[in-house]
């Protein structure tokens, strides 16, 4: 393999990929989504998140971004924000002024919600050769219900993002 | 450096602005970019304009990145353009298809500007 073949990169090592079906386990499954979140944050945008208590944050935000998950993980990602956040996501990724960003905030909440999904599903041993991601989706406005996956877990993580609430949400299967 | 004619293939807009900037800032002489958000673009732009580089995603609608590869390995006229596949889906599965379907490298999303350079130069012989 050549040198351009090889994956480098600055995330988490791998666990172990040799095994097939991933193990449940609440309290490292959600440090690895809140890790999956960060380093997204670190490397797209160059901003670090900072933890936010889930009891002072206010459940909604204006935009919300989905990816369905497939495979021996089932389910799906949402994160969630203010618009103004949305922007600043954009404006920091694209390095051009919030002011013109425009449309491209639907866009760039959708590859970040993809890629901290992504960055998920690579963190679980034995979970990335048998799960797929879907196309984001976004959703603008607040006057919608979800409704969880019977049987299913969630993980939430909470963070706060130029001053404001960011949430990110992992329903599964069980 | 020599001049570069790059395609980048992504069904996010967002993510081709990112890719091109990262391209620059590696240091590349970019004197064109075209852009295409699934596969079947990227073919129907190859039709009339001449590119040293691809990069593109894999999960996209209409056409995947993987089946691009296959096609590009197809036609005669494109098979000799370095494509490098940029993606959120690093499966082990999907590295060794895009490298056997004639991929030339492989970058996972998120990356640093460092990282395409690492993995873009290369395959350019620089």
């Amino acid at each position: 393999m050549t040198k351009a073949m090889t994956e480098t990169n600055t995330m988490t090592p791998l666990a172990d990929q040799s095994l097939a079906t991933p193990i449940f386990d609440r309290t490292s499954w959600a440090q690895l989504l809140e890790d999956a979140t960060r380093e997204v944050f670190e490397i797209m945008l160059g901003t670090s998140l900072n933890a936010c208590d889930p009891v002072a944050s206010p459940r909604g935000g204006e935009f919300t971004a989905l990816v369905g998950l497939a495979g021996n993980l089932c389910g799906v990602l949402s994160i969630r924000c203010s618009n103004q956040s949305a922007c600043t996501m954009a404006s920091k990724m694209l390095g051009v002024p919030a002011e013109e960003v425009g449309d491209d905030s639907f866009d760039a909440l959708g590859e970040i919600a993809n890629m901290i999904a992504g960055n998920f599903k690579g963190k679980l041993a034995g979970v990335g050769n048998h799960c797929m991601l879907s196309v984001p989706t976004i959703i603008v406005g607040t006057s919608y219900r979800t409704h969880s996956i019977s049987g299913g877990i969630t993980l939430e993580a909470f963070f706060d993002f130029d001053r404001k609430p960011f949430w990110v949400t992992l329903e599964l299967h069980e | 450096m020599s001049p570069i004619r790059a395609l980048i293939v992504d069904d996010s807009s967002v993510m081709r602005k990112i890719i091109e900037r990262s391209l620059r800032q590696a240091g590349l002489d970019l004197t064109s970019v075209i852009e295409a958000a699934n596969g079947a673009d990227a073919l129907a732009l190859l039709d009339t304009h001449t590119v040293d580089l691809i990069l593109s995603d894999i999960n996209m609608p209409v056409m995947d990145g993987l089946e691009l590869v296959r096609n590009l390995q197809s036609i005669e006229r494109l098979r000799g353009i370095p494509v490098v596949m940029i993606t959120t889906e690093g499966s082990e599965t999907n590295v060794v298809q895009a490298l056997s379907f004639g991929a030339k490298g492989y970058i996972r999303k998120p990356f640093t500007p460092d990282q395409v350079k690492e993995h873009v130069l290369p395959v350019l012989g620089l």
